[in-house]
């Protein structure tokens, strides 16, 4: 909250952080390849310390799927989350619920000055919303039928405004790699876990699954061996298995520490597009109130959707950790500083009258 | 010497571009802005026929109400002219609209005709969208007006032609306080 960005300087933050998540991703890829190579190369080596294994083939390839999937994740992530929840694109709309939310994204779209996001409708009752791309050229805003039902016309145009914020200044972008990137590394571990037959399909344990068969294997080596060698690739062998267990740990941190601040400033922008912070609170109410948590959103889409689907208790906590593991503020200190504002507003246009 | 010298100039220069075209930039954002305007003008223009033809049947006693619709109408699309102008026709069409609204108020099966609905709806969006786009414009306008007379950038405006951009303001208090036009037809949520 501290920190007031204009909106250049959060574009600017978000293109250079997605450049760097991509980076970072592809760069992990290739230290589990190379990783894996050395291990090799190590027990290539027979009687005489003479490798065998001198062509860094793991590695190549690993780097090069990484950087595959980094690809496809940029090209195609807006496609694949949309994909992930059920949306389907409101063309030409039909209901009056459905005309309405067109109408007010195309407002939404007047006020900021941008072409006008596709429109999506996921059919979940809990009220939710999300906007994915890569920015506004090729924006998608989708909202949950029950968010369709139970807003106002006002209501509905705060959390359009809100979204239409995450689009301008480019989050739509970062927000949407996370996701697309989370997915794949929650997958990958997924299956390598099925793939040892252990674990079964938690996360964590299908890292540790996979990682602990690569693990007895180069035990069997360095025991044989003995000495410098084998300690050396245990040493290699425990970072490796460790940052495969955290994988999907360090993903999901990386979605967490990416949101909470973002979520303040769009609230911000969507006041100042709308100038109606007072609908935006209560749309925000109503979405906190309502009961069930939103089923069509995983855990890999949480982070984009304006309040936390999975309804966890760390969203409502303040201080340090909150803001580390949380992917959104606290409802009450959002909902603090909409009334603020709105109460501002009222306070200046009763002075003029 | 002269290497400072040549230093000093090389950043003048690039100031001069970078000032110049910050406010070539931001004249034709806010000339955009202002067609931007005109664009949800026109579709405002185009739906009025549609809707006076829609409840004229059921509104024979308010025959001045939609004559003042007509009337504000056709001056607005007559106008030409500048912001101030434009502002005060369309201006004019807002209240008349917003009286309007108000009296279908009055006839329950004018409201409850899908058609009314659908139209309502539509011009709900074209009420917002026109002070969305005039929202757009006004910010815009501000900040090329504040870029230009600010120090030192104000040295550049004459080589940029920049002139300062009027300001859509709603001068009409009655139509600041009229077009509250609660169309939502959603039930209101009272648990």
């Amino acid at each position: 909250m501290s920190e007031t960005l204009n909106l250049f300087e959060q574009q600017a933050r978000n293109r250079r952080q997605t450049a760097i998540l991509m980076v970072v991703f592809v760069l992990f890829f290739a230290w589990l390849g190379f990783g894996g190579d050395l291990v090799l190369y190590l027990q290539s080596r027979d009687y005489y310390g003479q490798a065998h294994y001198t062509v860094p083939w793991l590695g190549i390839v690993v780097t090069a799927i990484g950087a595959l999937v980094a690809w496809n994740s940029w090209v195609r992530g807006p496609k694949r989350v949309l994909w992930s929840v059920v949306g389907h694109e409101i063309v030409t709309p039909e209901t009056h619920e459905e005309r309405q939310f067109v109408n007010v994204v195309e407002e939404m779209a007047v006020a900021a000055g941008l072409p006008r996001p596709k429109t999506y409708v996921v059919d979940d009752p809990d009220p939710n919303a999300f906007a994915t791309g890569h920015g506004p050229h090729d924006a998608s805003i989708a909202v949950t039928s029950g968010l369709l039902t139970s807003l106002n016309r006002e209501e509905l145009q705060g959390v359009v405004g809100h979204e239409m914020a995450h689009v301008r200044n480019l989050d739509v972008r970062l927000m949407t790699m996370v996701a697309a990137m989370v997915g794949v590394i929650v997958i990958l571990s997924d299956v390598m876990g099925r793939f040892f037959g252990r674990g079964g399909g938690r996360m964590i344990a299908g890292g540790g699954g996979g990682g602990s068969r690569m693990f007895s294997g180069g035990g069997r080596g360095g025991g044989r061996r003995g000495g410098g060698g084998g300690a050396l690739v245990l040493v290699i062998l425990v970072l490796w298995l460790i940052s495969l267990i955290l994988a999907p740990l360090v993903a999901r941190l990386m979605a967490m520490a990416i949101s909470r601040n973002r979520e303040y400033l769009a609230d911000a922008s969507a006041a100042e597009l709308t100038r109606n912070p007072g609908a935006l609170a209560s749309a925000l109410e109503k979405i906190e109130s309502s009961a069930g948590p939103t089923k069509a959103m995983k855990r890999g889409t949480a982070h984009l959707c304006i309040a936390d689907p999975l309804g966890r208790k760390v969203n409502a906590k303040e201080g340090r950790m909150a803001d580390l593991f949380g992917t959104h503020p606290p409802m009450t200190k959002r909902l603090t500083i909409l009334k603020g504002m709105a109460f501002q507003q009222a306070k200046s246009a009763a002075a003029q009258a | 010497m002269s290497w400072l010298l040549l230093i000093v100039v090389v950043v003048l220069v690039f100031w001069l571009i970078g000032a110049y075209n910050g406010l070539i930039a931001l004249k034709n954002q806010t000339i955009n802005a202002w067609k931007q305007i005109d664009v949800q003008l026109k579709r405002r223009h185009d739906l009025i026929p549609n809707l006076v033809n829609t409840v004229k049947g059921s509104m024979e006693f308010e025959k001045e109400t939609l004559q003042a619709v007509v009337d504000a109408r056709s001056k607005a699309m007559a106008g030409g002219g500048g912001v101030k102008e434009t502002a005060a026709a369309e201006g004019a069409l807002s209240g008349a609209l917003g009286k309007l609204f108000v009296v279908m108020e009055q006839y329950p099966d004018l409201k409850s005709s899908q058609n009314v609905r659908d139209l309502q709806e539509e011009l709900a969006t074209t009420e917002n969208r026109i002070a969305f786009a005039r929202q757009l414009y006004n910010d815009v306008a501000t900040k090329y007006n504040t870029k230009q007379q600010q120090f030192p950038t104000n040295l550049v405006a004459g080589m940029a032609k920049a002139q300062v951009a009027e300001l859509w303001e709603i001068e009409d208090q009655a139509e600041r306080a009229v077009p509250q036009v609660d169309l939502s037809l959603k039930p209101k949520p009272q648990a």
